[in-house]
């Protein structure tokens, strides 16, 4: 870090440290903390009755008019705080149904067989499923479960987050802002009338060349337990963050937003090819198998999708200015933006960070992003 | 000695209450390396569980039990309902058509319960995770019936090894879960799922001490 921004840094940081000891409750706007997601999600039916349902026990969110009949399903879920994802994406052109679980909690699969049944239009259905292992273990009792009753089922995981290098050491990289991309990549696919397994190798196409890497200012507040998951000195930020407040890989003194985006983009760019085994199922063995897949490598004039994503408590503004260095650098590889998306679509909480992910384009890929959306916190064209 | 369903029953309970009293203890050890969410989650479902016991008084082991991992498998979500809901699952499944549990039943419903739970989780001895208290506990309690221990005897050296195995997980690096995220910073803390083990072992040696053998 350069002298020059310590001083710049050295006056707010000492009184902010003073201010941030003495506060160990969080404010927040709810009611009881175990209503959290309930109440959260009677708002959201309310506030729109046109194009989507809340269903609970089991709780999920699905498309006003599923099941559309022909068309495969679409269904991807989580832990809720990482709002619009996915309730939010549920809608024509994206997702036919979301299961939210308790704050940063998987959903169970009760709620995934349900979600099922609901919009099962006759084509099938594929799990979209973020590299969590609550998330891979729940859905994979739910394809189990699902299957058993007759509904034809596959689950694709994501798992393009590069702060997780060591694969030999932990169970795979965590899935993030990838998902996104893949939910409205496929859900235009579905749309379009691809078949099951067509949308599943979409799916994982787009899983193997999306890269992504998120940075946190401060930590989140879990309503449960209103203080911050983990304690960050005001000077200073954690590199490599998941989307759940867990601690990321290296904390370091804050610098700036330049610095920031270069750090989180280099992560990305120096991102070796990845190998891994993942389990899919395999319809013709009627069972889960071990697939090995490898992300494939970036050459120079590759077309990318480039995605700033706000972590839930930054502005608009300071996204921008990630955007803003982040084409530069991308330029600088000899790479063309040809998409964009700026926001906070995968967040967590009100952590202040951003993540930024990188899809390599082909035309298809190109063409299913511009394809009209409709949803809660997502649209575009008629 | 046998061990009877009301046993069973009152494990279940007290196990309820161990999670209870300790959901702000695993909380914070969850958010030292994890997301701040297994006490929360663990009492969630166990507390279901708890609201259940008295409606499963009429049912055999076997049921009880397996009403327990489904009520955990749609209540707690996260790593641990799977976990934990398989664990019950396969040990409900260990002592089918039993109305009570000899040391031998007893060894084989914890057995299935574990190997549910490595199958589940795919991790292994030395992971840090629940399977490091649990399996020693496992292989504590067959040992010490092969050595003609009582049941008490038998399930109060199963806590120790699953205390000593929480224990162990302290200088541990993580290799599952989100706390293998941390690489390096996952040494130095003690992990919630083994340590919710742990209670769940000490629940059962708590019922088993109450009577005398």
């Amino acid at each position: 870090m350069s002298s020059s921004l310590t001083d710049r840094y050295a006056l707010p940081i000492t009184s902010l440290k003073a201010t941030l000891s003495e506060v160990t409750t969080m404010k927040k706007l709810i009611n009881q903390p175990e209503d959290f997601v309930r109440e959260s999600l009677i708002g959201m039916a309310k506030a729109h009755s046109d194009l989507l349902k809340v269903q609970f026990e089991p709780t999920f969110v699905y498309r006003a008019d599923a099941p559309v009949q022909g068309k495969v399903a679409l269904i991807s879920g989580g832990g809720s705080g990482h709002e619009p994802l996915h309730a939010g994406f549920v809608g024509r052109g994206m997702l036919d149904a979301a299961c939210p679980g308790e704050v940063f909690t998987s959903p169970t699969p009760d709620q995934m067989l349900a979600a099922a049944k609901q919009v099962d239009g006759g084509a099938g259905i594929l799990y979209i499923v973020k590299n969590y292992s609550g998330d891979v273990m729940n859905f994979e009792m739910a394809t189990e479960l699902a299957r058993a009753e007759d509904l034809r089922v596959l689950s694709i995981l994501i798992d393009d987050d590069v702060a997780v290098k060591d694969s030999l050491y932990t169970q795979g990289r965590r899935g993030v802002g990838t998902t996104v991309l893949a939910e409205k990549i496929c859900g235009a696919a579905a749309e379009k009338g691809y078949d099951l397994a067509d949308i599943a190798d979409l799916c994982r196409r787009v899983n193997l060349n999306g890269r992504s890497m998120g940075v946190a200012l401060t930590s989140c507040t879990v309503p449960a337990i209103m203080k911050p998951t983990f304690e960050l000195d005001a000077d200073e930020i954690e590199m490599g963050i998941g989307i759940h407040g867990e601690p990321g890989r290296e904390r370091m003194t804050i610098k700036s937003a330049d610095e920031i985006t270069e750090m989180l983009a280099m992560s990305i760019f120096e991102d070796i090819v990845y190998t891994r085994t993942v389990r899919e199922w395999d319809e013709s063995k009627g069972g889960f198998v071990d697939v090995q897949l490898t992300n494939p490598e970036w050459e120079k004039g590759d077309r990318l999708l480039a995605f700033v994503n706000g972590m839930g408590g930054t502005p608009l503004a300071e996204l921008y200015i990630v955007y803003r260095q982040l084409a530069d650098l991308c330029a600088q590889q000899g790479w063309q933006i040809v998409r964009n998306l700026i926001g906070s679509y995968i967040t967590s909480l009100d952590m202040q960070g951003c993540s930024i992910t990188l899809l390599r384009l082909d035309d298809e890929m190109i063409r299913l992003w511009d394809a009209p959306v409709k949803t809660a916190s997502w649209r575009w064209g008629s | 000695m046998m061990m009877t369903k009301e046993q069973i029953l009152q494990w279940l309970e007290q196990f309820a209450d161990a999670i209870a009293q300790n959901k702000e203890y695993l909380t914070q050890l969850d958010a030292a390396i994890g997301d701040a969410d297994h006490g929360i989650n663990m009492d969630r479902g166990f507390q279901k569980v708890a609201s259940q016991l008295p409606k499963l008084a009429e049912q055999d082991i076997s049921s009880v039990l397996k009403t327990v991992s489904i009520t955990l498998i749609s209540s707690v979500g996260g790593a641990s309902g799977p976990l934990y809901g398989t664990f019950f699952l396969r040990a409900s499944t260990a002592v089918a058509g039993k109305q009570e549990l000899s040391n031998e039943d007893l060894a084989s419903l914890l057995q299935a319960g574990l190997d549910g739970v490595l199958q589940r989780g795919k991790a292994q001895l030395g992971d840090k995770t629940m399977i490091d208290a649990l399996s020693p506990a496992v292989t504590a309690f067959t040992q010490a019936i092969g050595q003609g221990k009582t049941t008490s005897e038998a399930i109060q050296q199963a806590t120790a090894a699953a205390e000593q195995g929480m224990q162990a997980t302290i200088p541990m690096l993580a290799k599952k879960g989100r706390a293998s995220y941390l690489g390096d910073r996952s040494i130095d803390h003690q992990d919630p799922g083994a340590t919710s083990v742990y209670l769940m072992l000490k629940s059962l040696s708590e019922v088993l001490g109450m009577t005398s053998d």
